[in-house]
């Protein structure tokens, strides 16, 4: 008993996922039983894998102790090269990994300069959340490049029933994310680096490098997800994902992920990244004025984190004994 | 391991060329290694061995360079140029702390080295995790050895070995089971322990010390640092006295008694100088 309870309070996942079931039977109601239609669920699940993706990435990220507020821009900047170098004659693929590239680039360049210099994170990618959107405006030449007709967007955008395929691509991605967080040593290192960098380094893990490649990979992953996005809408508009990075920091401490670094889950990212669609969308349904839709994410997001910190000190005090 | 080293040959104040166990290479020495943090010279020309078998003691003032030291030893300093380290007598020139670990070289700090929000579990591998075929932890058994270790070695009480607790939870000499477990359970041949009793009840400290004794029987080394003179003077078999980054005086605990050692500590803080004053 006493084990279930700590297995619980240490899993501040669980409290978002008992959070999404109430705010799903509420707007259930709310909206007159639309919410769980399968149109509906259809939309709101085909847009997921867009959001969670970038907050996957978020998440480990600060687990590694570092943040990225450059995700939104990222997420605009890799269809953007991904549609020109495209349009340039460039085939599908490798313009989508020329896409990815640049991606990894931008991570890499807020690595080396955040470890390298020593700064904060959130003031590079500050940075580079004007950088990047400056340059994908700049080589958009001021109005959006249109996807040529022949490129096989469906293989992320295509339904299957009630799933997308993007949805397929996000799940896959979760499960090898998940793994490698719970179950591979650099997990094991992601956390140790983000929770006690001095520890991890006096045990020889190799911080610097274990957060270079957080870096890249939160890049990469909010490259992915705008390059699935362009796809879905035909056309890479400079503006993407513009406040998406704010969203994406608020799914993953909704999920439970700490600002401190050391703590946080893929399940968190994705239970906080649904939760954040679950109210957009079930407001709208309800036919609630939408501009109320950032005063409830701010208001979960802090009631998130009152709660999630609660949680944690609660489940101190519950020693196992074997 | 009933034979202890015999320390003979060496004059009580030939400060620098102490030789015990002559015949025996060092498992590891510095020699002539400095440190130097921008302004700050931690450590200047040091000269320093330990051998296989042996525990090394070292004293000196607060800022006397002896956490640097050990952490030259360990791999997370780099001497400045200049200084050699030498390990079971071969040149080492890509020191690092992955090496020094993968040669058997175990720390458990004064600042405790454990990730306080991970549980004991992740924190017992740390850097060196087992894994199973699939190339995925093993995690049941990173638990299992984890509760066995602890309970085998450090004597603890079920209460706070369960290996899902987090180690935030835990004492500070509990914490200190977990780093000291930790050293022994990779095999070191050469721990060194960076005030391990710091801030540890009487008990707990005990259990440090006995611990200390423990590596000497299973034939390792190991370099203590204690302010504590009490905890160190038992335990070692040979000591350098650090004053400034400079070594100011290495002993054979059969040369000088505690008395007589304590003596020679105030007198190196009062004058700088472990020698009597020369009058003025
Ligand atoms: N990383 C560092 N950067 C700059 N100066 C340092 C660093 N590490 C140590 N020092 C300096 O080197 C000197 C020796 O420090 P050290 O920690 O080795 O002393 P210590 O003998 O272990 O002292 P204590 O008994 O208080 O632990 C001090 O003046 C300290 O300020
Ligand atoms: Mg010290």
């Amino acid at each position: 008993m006493k084990r279930l309870l700590k297995i619980y309070l240490d899993k501040p996942e669980l409290a978002g996922i008992v959070l999404l079931i109430i705010l799903i039977a509420v707007f259930q109601v709310t909206s007159r039983g639309f919410l769980l239609s399968y149109d509906n669920l259809r939309g709101v699940l085909g847009l997921l894998p867009e959001m969670g993706m970038v907050a996957m990435g978020v998440t480990i990220l600060m687990i590694a102790g570092e943040f990225d507020i450059s995700v939104g821009s990222v997420f605009a900047l890799a269809p953007m090269v991904m549609a020109i170098t495209n349009n340039m004659g460039v085939p599908f693929v490798p313009a989508v990994l020329l896409g990815l590239l640049a991606a990894a680039g931008i991570g890499a360049t807020n690595g080396m300069i955040t470890l390298r210099f020593g700064i904060p994170s959130f003031i590079t990618t500050l940075g580079m959340l004007f950088i990047a959107r400056s340059i994908t405006v700049v080589i958009s030449g001021g109005f959006p490049p249109l996807l040529s007709a022949d490129i096989p967007g469906w293989i992320f955008t295509q339904y299957i029933g009630l799933i997308r395929m993007s949805m397929f691509w996000f799940a896959g991605l979760a499960v090898i994310l998940a793994i490698t967080l719970s179950l591979m040593n650099l997990g094991n290192w992601i956390k140790a680096t983000g929770g006690q960098i001095d520890a991890a380094n006096a045990m020889g893990i190799p911080t610097s490098r274990v957060k270079m490649f957080c870096f890249v990979l939160c890049s990469m992953l909010a490259g992915f997800a705008g390059i699935v996005q362009v796809l879905r809408l035909g056309s890479p508009l400079p503006s993407l994902g513009e406040g998406l990075e704010l969203q994406a920091v608020a799914a993953a401490v909704i999920g439970g992920t700490s600002l401190f670094g050391g703590i946080g889950t893929v399940v968190g990212a994705i239970v906080g990244a649904l939760l954040i669609r679950v109210i957009d969308n079930g407001l709208v349904l309800s036919r609630v004025d939408a501009n109320w839709f950032k005063f409830a994410i701010g208001s979960l997001l802090i009631l998130a984190v009152i709660g999630n910190t609660w949680l944690r000190r609660q489940s101190r005090r519950i020693k196992l004994e074997t | 391991m009933g034979q202890l080293l015999q320390f003979d040959g060496a004059s009580m104040d030939d400060s620098k060329t102490t030789a015990p166990a002559a015949d025996k290479t060092p498992v590891i020495e510095l020699r002539n290694v400095s440190k130097t943090f921008g302004e700050v010279r931690s450590l200047s020309g040091i000269d320093f061995k330990v051998y296989p078998g042996e525990i090394v003691g070292l004293l000196g003032d607060n800022g006397a360079g002896k956490s640097t030291l050990v952490k030259t030893v360990m791999g997370y300093h780099r001497p400045d140029a200049g200084g050699e380290i030498f390990f079971k007598g071969k040149p080492i020139r890509d020191w690092s702390v992955n090496r020094a670990r993968s040669l058997g070289i175990e720390t458990v700090y004064q600042e405790r080295a454990l990730a306080e929000k991970q549980p004991i579990w992740r924190n017992m591998f740390m850097g060196r995790e087992p894994r199973t075929k699939w190339g995925l932890l093993d995690v049941k058994r990173m638990k299992s050895e984890s509760a066995r270790l602890m309970t085998e070695h450090m004597g603890f009480t079920s209460a706070a070995v369960h290996p899902d607790n987090t180690v935030m939870t835990m004492s500070g000499g509990e914490k200190q089971g977990v780093a000291i477990t930790r050293a022994l359970y990779f095999d070191a041949e050469l721990v060194i322990l960076d005030e391990p009793t710091m801030g540890l009840s009487l008990t707990e400290t005990k259990k440090t010390l006995d611990f200390v004794g423990n590596i000497k029987k299973a034939g390792k080394s190991a370099i203590f640092i204690d302010h504590n003179i009490f905890h160190v003077y038992p335990v070692v078999d040979r000591l350098y006295v650090l004053d400034r980054g400079k070594v100011a005086g290495v002993y054979t605990k059969s040369q000088i008694t505690m008395e007589d050692l304590i003596d020679r500590l105030y007198r190196v803080a009062r004058t700088g100088s472990l020698e009597e004053a020369k009058p003025a």
